[in-house]
């Protein structure tokens, strides 16, 4: 078994797109030896001149499946890792990664974790790390009550869209709220603004400040989330962060 | 304008441990992210994963939560790794 920090080779099985500018990558990795749900992996990229440069992507599947990962990136403009994987690799290709990394934004259906109440903040792609959280519950039958408040700015930007009404519809506790900033459709029942202090408050009441809290996001939605947390009496060691930049791009 | 989803190319600048936890596990040879230690500084005690990271200079930098002051300074070269540890008064592994 290679170690978790020794680049390896991935060979993409799978490309599939999630929104407009949002894409997931299938990755097989026939020496994996799995990872915890919330966990991301570094990604090197080595042109032929030798010039490399590296990227953390959160891991978007659950730890069951085996021997292989999704990631799930959306393209910045001006970046240098995404554009290249959005346009340029296709099924087949190989990739290096190394990982899983990290161990402290990781959620696991086991021990207290199972079953105290969990409660999901993402913004954007944000949300990678927590549907691989959401997808590990399902897998594990977890029924603890969970919440998941989801910004984006448009419904066509909502990434995972389908599959989180499947998830919600499933009856295991799992309740999803939308807030689109920028535009809604006629007869949009979420919220239609920036999460702050009320949204949270309302969506986080029925799980009581008992709950688990993970928020994903640009650091400006990270610091409001968690701020508004903490202040209405969650334990700041139960309100894990992770903030991502530019340079996750 | 400004969305939950907008990536500031300012602010965003600063994330946390969490994105450079890579590079920390190379440096350290263990997972780094779940990892307390003091701030030297101030006192404050953080998990590495709740320090500011900077990662747009020349190596990595981690700050203080509290005071901003520099924690951990990481620089990978062509021949290792060096890692300044002055801003920090200890840091706790956990026996596996």
């Amino acid at each position: 078994m290679a170690s978790p920090i020794a680049w390896r080779l991935a060979t993409v099985t799978g490309v599939r797109d999630e929104t407009p500018t949002v894409r997931s990558f299938t990755l097989s990795i026939p020496d994996w030896a799995g990872h915890r749900a919330g966990q991301h992996v570094d990604l090197r990229l080595t042109a032929a001149d030798g010039y490399s440069v590296e990227r953390s992507y959160s891991i978007a599947s659950e730890p069951e499946r085996l021997r292989e990962i999704d990631l799930t990136v959306e393209r910045i403009e001006d970046g240098e890792v995404s554009p290249f994987l959005h346009d340029v690799v296709v099924p087949g290709d190989r990739i290096e990664v190394r990982g899983p990394i990290g161990g402290y934004f990781v959620w696991e259906a086991s021990g207290a974790m199972a079953t105290e109440p969990l409660f999901l903040v993402a913004g954007g792609s944000g949300v990678v790390p927590l549907m691989a959280m959401l997808r590990h519950r399902a897998r594990t039958g977890a029924h603890n009550p969970a919440r998941l408040l989801f910004s984006s700015r448009h419904l066509e930007e909502v990434i995972y869209r389908e599959e989180l009404d499947r998830l919600a519809a499933a009856g295991d506790g799992l309740e999803v709220a939308h807030t689109l900033t920028r535009s809604q459709p006629p007869g949009w029942m979420g919220f239609a603004r920036r999460i702050d202090d009320r949204m949270i408050g309302e969506v986080l009441a029925p799980l009581g400040s008992g709950a688990r809290s993970f928020i994903c996001g640009p650091t400006a939605l990270v610091e409001v989330a968690a701020n508004t947390l903490v202040r209405i009496g969650l334990p700041a060691d139960r309100v894990r962060t992770e903030r991502f930049g530019p340079t996750g791009t | 304008m400004v969305d939950d989803t907008t990536i500031d190319p300012v602010a965003d600048q600063v994330l946390d441990g969490n994105a450079v936890a890579g590079i920390l596990a190379v440096a350290f040879g263990a997972e780094m992210t779940a990892v307390p230690g003091e701030c030297a500084h101030c006192g404050t005690i953080n998990v590495v994963a709740a320090m500011r990271a900077y990662v747009r200079a020349p190596g990595t930098v981690l700050r203080c939560p509290a005071c901003d002051g520099v924690v951990l300074r990481i620089v990978e070269t062509p021949t290792g790794t060096l890692v300044d540890v002055r801003g920090v008064a200890w840091l706790r592994f956990e026996r596996a």
